[in-house]
């Protein structure tokens, strides 16, 4: 009976992972692709190790193209990101305390309002959005990436409100007798206390962000502001014959700071994701 | 609660709850009238013009636009493929997402470890640097095709023929289940423990406890994962443009590329806004029919 058990164990373990394997072979397969020459790339090896191991992907592909090295492109991506992503968590936590601790009135309305907008298709106003940009003279330019960041994201006001739920009003009540107006009991009651939702969602956006393709497609149309998603693909159209290997690197590179958030935080991700309220 | 303040005060008034409220809601409600309330009235009087960036005015042309897509081969093609991506990849998806998350409560240490692993598609999947080598592994050379020809079959040309070139897609979207899957986890362990162990003394099946046990109490977290799912497959971009560009034949022209080729290649901006108002009007109809349906599949505790 034990031994049946190890044995069912063990082959547990071993599906879950190869399945695991499987998943994320296309992911290593370009980060191998990054240290092979573009034939061994062409030819379609499934193998994983490079037949002969070499750097110079990297070097290739950070000079860019049309004079941008890819240090430009990266500095952008960063600038946009970090900025957005900073404006998403003040906003959103900002809105996330009205809309959960106060009862007032048209706070139902605006309560619906976000919840329709996080169902509303971006694409729809996206045109439009456009159009207002334009007329304002902010395109191109990184304004109309960020700004939209900085008046709170329906999900992560939504996600922000479900932890507050969470946060004892006592507390509140308590920092109220002890002198505290609404505006200090957000700032040094709810704020600290909201850290692991602010966690995940600084997590969320940053990659949502980094990888944000459409936007620096519609608003940025000088190389030189062009984020590091946008110069990739650019890099893989602009030489005739393109040089996967280069593109691989770029690629690989530009997925660092992703993997690194998730490294770091992904404890707060997996387990962070609550689900209470959805329920009923 | 005031009435340790004067009423009347600057102070008083600014701890009034509904000014407090509105001031941490302004953010938001700035946003939501300009990037939201506007943009959609905007959008809703451009389709009825023909518009383009440049054009000093917008000329009315009434229902024009509508009719013209009604007779657009490329628009009503795009609507069949949307709808074929969106109803094969979304249900695939979250059955993989409950699934994986499924066999992954086991109380085990290595949990935290294989969750990661099944999430890192969902990490990076959006991104331009997967969608191009996911264009690479489906090449006439590529790992797909190296694969078949060593299991004796012959190469596939994906993204040659009009009746394959989605599916590479549809893979894509579905080998991304991971954020679906967490949130599925995070909705299992909320289903008490009591219930399994009395399903257990009436003697129910493994299958048994998972159909009457697991699927109502998960239901729904399975309503919010299908809607949000099917709104954000509906929204499928980046990786039409970057892998496929609509081709061959508009075989992968998704919705909201086509309306991205109409406004901003071919500049037909009216045209576009029109196109886009389709897009809400059906992805609420759906959406509206799946929370009018899910009455009949969802169960809340309130229900008993």
């Amino acid at each position: 009976m034990k031994e049946k058990r190890l044995i069912l164990k063990i082959l547990y373990h071993t599906l879950v992972l190869a399945l695991g394997f499987l998943m994320i072979y296309p992911v290593l397969w370009m980060i191998s692709g990054s240290f092979k020459d573009n034939a061994e790339i062409l030819r379609g090896t499934l193998s994983l190790i490079p037949a002969k191991a070499k750097l110079s992907n990297y070097a290739t592909g950070w000079k860019g193209f049309g004079g941008t090295t890819f240090a430009t492109f990266f500095k952008n991506s960063f600038f946009v990101t970090s900025v957005a992503t900073f404006g998403t968590v003040l906003s959103s936590s900002l809105v996330a305390y009205s809309l959960s601790r106060f009862r007032f009135r048209g706070r139902n309305f605006w309560f619906m309002c976000m919840l329709a907008t996080m169902m509303l298709p971006g694409q729809v106003i996206m045109i439009p959005q456009y159009l207002i940009y334009y007329r304002l003279g902010l395109v191109p330019g990184y304004t109309p990436l960020i700004l939209p960041n900085f008046c709170g994201q329906a999900f992560f006001i939504y996600q922000m409100m479900q932890f507050m739920q969470g946060i004892p009003k006592e507390l509140d009540e308590a920092a109220k007798i002890d002198g505290c107006s609404k505006y200090a009991i957000y700032w040094r009651i709810i704020l600290p206390l909201l850290k692991p939702a602010i966690v995940t969602t600084v997590i969320i956006q940053f990659y949502w962000k980094w990888d944000d393709y459409m936007g620096p497609l519609l608003y940025l149309s000088r190389p030189k502001s062009y984020t590091a998603s946008i110069a990739i693909k650019l890099f893989a159209d602009s030489a005739s014959v393109t040089d996967f290997g280069a593109m691989f690197a770029m690629s690989t590179f530009s997925l660092i700071p992703v993997f690194l958030i998730f490294l770091f935080f992904n404890k707060y991700l997996v387990e962070g994701i609550g689900t209470s309220g959805l329920k009923g | 609660m005031e009435k340790t303040k004067r009423a009347g005060s600057f102070s008083g008034f600014m701890n009034r709850d509904v000014v407090v409220g509105h001031i941490f809601a302004a953010p938001f409600i700035f946003g939501f009238i300009c990037f939201s309330l506007i943009p959609i009235c905007l959008s809703l009087y451009y389709s009825f013009t023909d518009y383009s960036l440049g054009s000093k005015i917008a000329t009315f042309v009434g229902a024009k636009n509508f009719l013209a897509l009604a007779r657009d081969e490329v628009f009503l093609k795009s609507i069949r493929k949307t709808l074929q991506y969106v109803a094969i990849s979304v249900p695939l998806k979250l059955s993989f997402a409950l699934l994986v998350a499924f066999v992954l409560t086991r109380r085990s240490r290595m949990v935290t470890l294989y969750r990661s692993l099944y999430y890192v598609p969902s990490l990076v999947g959006g991104s331009v640097a997967v969608a191009l080598v996911w264009k690479q592994l489906f090449a006439r050379k590529g790992l797909f095709n190296t694969i078949l020809t060593d299991m004796g079959f012959d190469r596939i040309n994906w993204f040659g023929s009009e009746a394959l070139a989605i599916y590479p897609l549809i893979l894509m979207a579905v080998w991304q289940f991971g954020s679906s899957m967490i949130i599925f986890a995070a909705g299992l362990k909320e289903i008490p423990q009591t219930y399994y162990e009395a399903a257990q003394i009436d003697g129910a099946s493994g299958p048994q406890r998972f159909f009457r046990i697991t699927l109502p109490c998960l239901s729904p977290i399975i309503l919010y994962n299908l809607v949000m799912q099917t709104i954000s497959a509906f929204m499928t971009f980046t990786q039409a443009f970057v892998i496929t560009g609509g081709g061959p034949n508009n075989a992968t022209m998704l919705y909201a590329l086509n309306v991205y080729n109409q406004a901003f290649k071919y500049n037909n901006m009216g045209y576009a806004c029109a196109m886009s108002w389709v897009m809400l009007i059906v992805m609420s109809l759906i959406t509206l029919v799946i929370f009018r349906t899910s009455r009949f599949w969802v169960f809340s505790e309130a229900d008993g």
